[in-house]
């Protein structure tokens, strides 16, 4: 008997190695591979966004200057449309928040909103203040530039002559150190892919909880269901509330790009599912691709379609609207832009439930036992 | 007769029952402290603020801190199995707090650990306790050397139930027809060192389907007839150890490894039970007095008989209660549970509660993530019954902020092997009007597939 297994034993395992050899090399067109697309990610599009964002900061930052130098109507003007282009920006790196972004806390830093007005102002009156603190991070990044830049008078003459006071220097030097802060963080974070993250994160191609692909795809999700959809509309429309917080905006006081905002961001997270590079029109590998390699079903083939059409329709009836803040205040319920929440939040159980159920990655970091 | 007497009334040798004592007692010691190494206990029992309730269980609930001196319980009661002193005490004990543990939050149901409740139901009833135990060795009383067979073999007729039933539960047109989830789960694991890169091969996903239901219909047989029984233990090892390699079960590959053992000759478990003397250094056999352990009084020996056919007719019929359900057993989980359906969906679910107050007509969406941890809201978020529990809970929390005469709606998705996500409940029910019962769901809108077989 016991002689009878273990030629059993041997038996299989020569089946195991025989059969090892005869199909080694077939494998690469069915399996699909992690890794090329954790490079396509780190360097296509994650590193050039921060780059690109990168380079409007500065631009930003120049704006700022000459209007500090010059304080004028128009230097006013070229300052606000720096903060615009840079504020768009910002929504293609939103969504990265892994490895250096995560460690400096740079979403909560950079756009925390409303902004606090009631603390802005007393940094403003006292000057002793600390923006690195974690309690202050309701008063810098880019809804604080908003209050500075947009909300300080109802015209732009009365903006201006707000930076000609006497409070000038405090004005000038809080927007200084709101600015610094912000270079200060993103270079930290760029630095941090340049200088070592970019390998950590394409070489942890594995498939627990804690590799790239799995954390970042967690991270994605929670982005888009909370940032884009909770915090640009699901919030100020009041379906978390019960009533409508129009102040909730994101660019309260600019009033005018909130929808752009969004609507960038929704972008970004559309071309990040598509693995399209970069302000560029080719395509790398991504979820889309995984997916329709998985094909684990009939269905599944449609999966990515289905994701992408949900992604279209969305954008469709977001772009019909009003500025969200307009919508908002003007129509009780705001039935228009309910109905174009509704399609962006059928994004979520698309990206949530089925993309990741077909991929086989656990939602948040659950670590116990199955059967 | 005889071949009746053979199986329940003649004397065997106590020796393989006394070696599943010893290892079940230290497997379970391990278990426990293993979930409480990992802070399992803090994360699962302390830190959520609402606990999922079996129906007609709602009053077991964790008790904070104390939740700790549960565990510590039902930890030390292993000890005192494994050494068998106090066994009737320490087995209740272990029985009790274990199966309190896992009633607590049915968040982390697993079939493994309906397992070790069902066994030590049963092991109360056996006289695990008569050899190379320190009760015999303190009472001579106590020891004896056989005991009847039906103490034995009732343990191999629960693991064989528990095996065929799973393989049984595999007979179905997504695990065979389309090697479904094993097709999902399989390929996610590429990083596993040599079978990695063959995962994703289809015929592996096919063959790895296929064995598998032909193991778990195959083993009890091969492990009852005496000439394949060394094959089958083999065939135990590879098929948990791979399925430890391959998935999360924790402790469960090894419970199930020597579990199997029972089914050995008492020879084997002589040599265990010699093996066992050596690591504790008692060198006498004082057990083989030669004597059958028969039970003393003959009401409570009647009553025994009772509660174990009762327990086998319950662990026979229960796993079909499905069938009393309309509808796509994995898709409404109607009789899902308690039935060893272990491995055979890959489901995941989405849903967003809607709390209407009908005074004001105001209504908003809850967050989920204000209520429950994230594994909570995971397992909730597909089961009909957590659904429905969570709706009452939620009436009751915003009713307590001041809000009256509360509806709540779910918009929910869920996805079953792969399928496109569909809807799951009926969004224009409101949950509260409905109450948990042990009839069919009729809010939870039929499954749009179907799936052929068990």
């Amino acid at each position: 008997m016991k002689r009878f297994s273990v030629i059993t034993l041997l038996i299989s395992l020569v089946w195991a190695c025989t059969s090892d050899n005869a199909v080694s090399d077939e494998p690469a067109e069915v399996s699909f591979e992690r890794g090329p697309m954790l490079v396509n990610w780190a360097d296509n599009i994650i590193k050039p966004s921060y780059e690109s964002f990168s380079e409007n900061l500065t631009t930003l930052v120049n704006s700022f200057e000459t209007f500090r130098a010059d304080t004028n109507v128009s230097n006013l003007i070229s300052y606000r449309d720096s903060w615009v282009e840079a504020y768009m920006s910002w929504q293609t790196v939103a969504m990265f928040e892994i490895g250096p972004a995560e460690s400096v806390d740079f979403r909560f830093s950079m756009n925390t909103y409303p902004t606090n007005t009631d603390n802005i102002n007393s940094h403003l009156a006292s000057g002793e203040y600390d923006l690195s603190l974690s309690s202050n991070r309701s008063s810098k990044g880019f809804p604080a530039l908003d209050y500075l830049i947009n909300g300080l008078g109802d015209t732009d003459d009365e903006i201006v002559a707000k930076y000609t006071s006497t409070d000038k220097e405090e004005l000038m030097m809080y927007s200084e150190d709101v600015l610094n802060d912000m270079v200060l963080l993103t270079t930290q974070v760029l630095d941090g892919w340049n200088s070592g993250y970019r390998t950590t994160f394409v070489e942890n191609d594995g498939s627990s909880a804690t590799a790239s692909v799995d954390r970042f795809v967690n991270d994605y999700i929670f982005y888009f269901e909370k940032f884009l959809r909770a915090g640009k509309m699901g919030i100020p429309l009041g379906v978390f509330s019960g009533s409508p917080l129009p102040e909730n905006v994101e660019a309260f006081y600019k009033a005018d790009i909130s929808k752009d905002l969004f609507l960038k961001g929704l972008q970004a997270s559309q071309d990040f599912f598509n693995g399209k590079h970069f302000s560029s029109t080719v395509k790398g590998e991504s979820l889309a691709s995984y997916l329709v390699n998985l094909d684990t079903s009939e269905d599944r083939e449609d999966l990515s379609n289905v994701i992408n059409s949900q992604f279209d329709k969305s954008r469709e009836l977001v772009v019909a609207l009003d500025n969200f803040k307009i919508e908002i205040e003007n129509n009780n319920p705001a039935t228009n832009m309910l109905l174009a929440y509704d399609e962006v939040q059928r994004l979520v159980p698309l990206l949530k439930t089925d993309m990741v159920s077909a991929m086989s990655i656990g939602i948040d970091f659950v670590d116990a036992d199955g059967d | 007769m005889t071949y009746r007497n053979s199986y329940i009334s003649n004397p065997i040798e106590a020796a393989p029952l006394a070696v599943f004592r010893v290892l079940f007692g230290v497997l379970m010691f391990i278990s426990i402290a293993r979930f409480w190494s990992y802070g399992w206990i803090d994360k699962l029992y302390l830190q959520p603020q609402y606990f999922f309730s079996y129906y007609g269980f709602e009053w077991v609930k964790p008790m904070g801190e104390f939740t700790y001196l549960i565990f510590l319980l039902c930890g030390l009661s292993t000890l005192f199995i494994a050494v068998g002193f106090k066994y009737r005490i320490a087995i209740i004990t272990f029985f009790i707090s274990f199966t309190y543990i896992e009633l607590m939050d049915k968040t982390t149901y697993l079939n493994h650990y309906y397992f070790i409740s069902a066994l030590s139901f049963l092991m109360i009833f056996l006289p695990a306790n008569v050899y190379f135990s320190v009760d015999a060795h303190r009472n001579t009383k106590l020891s004896f050397k056989y005991v009847p067979a039906w103490t034995i073999n009732s343990i191999k007729l629960f693991i064989i139930l528990v095996y065929f039933y799973a393989g049984l539960a595999k007979l179905n047109s997504d695990w065979l027809l389309k090697a479904l989830p094993l097709k999902i789960w399989l390929p996610s694991k590429f990083d596993i060192p040599v079978l990695g890169h063959f995962l994703s091969l289809e015929w592996v996903q096919f063959s790895f389907s296929w064995i598998g239901v032909g193991y778990d219909l195959a083993i009890p047989f091969l492990l009852l007839y005496k000439k394949t029984r060394n094959f089958a233990f083999v065939l135990v090892v590879i098929f948990h150890i791979l399925t430890r390699v391959l998935f999360p079960i924790g402790m469960f590959p090894y419970i199930m490894i020597v579990s199997t053992l029972i089914f050995f000759d008492v020879k084997i478990h002589n040599n265990i039970i010699s093996i066992f003397r050596k690591i504790i250094r008692v060198a006498k056999p004082k057990f083989n007095n030669e004597e059958t352990y028969a039970f003393s009084n003959q009401f409570l020996a009647q009553l025994k008989y009772v509660i174990v056919g009762f327990f086998f007719v319950f662990q026979i019929l229960f796993p079909f209660r499905y069938l009393l359900y309309p509808g796509e057993l994995f898709w409404t989980e109607e009789g899902y549970r308690f039935s060893w359906r272990v491995m055979l969906v890959e489901k995941s679910g989405y849903a967003q509660f809607k709390i209407v107050d009908r005074e004001s007509s105001r209504w908003f969406y809850v967050d989920n993530t204000d209520f429950l941890t994230p594994f909570q809201e995971k397992q909730m978020a597909f089961q009909p019954d957590f659904i429905l529990e969570y709706a009452h809970y939620l009436k009751e929390h915003f009713e307590s902020q001041g809000h009256k005469n509360i509806g709540v709606f779910v918009d929910s998705q869920v996805t079953l092997n792969g399928r496109l996500s569909t809807t799951f409940v009926n969004p224009k029910i409101d949950l509260t009007q409905e109450k948990e019962s042990f009839e069919h769901k009729k809010w939870i809108i039929p499954f749009q597939d179907e799936i052929k077989g068990f």
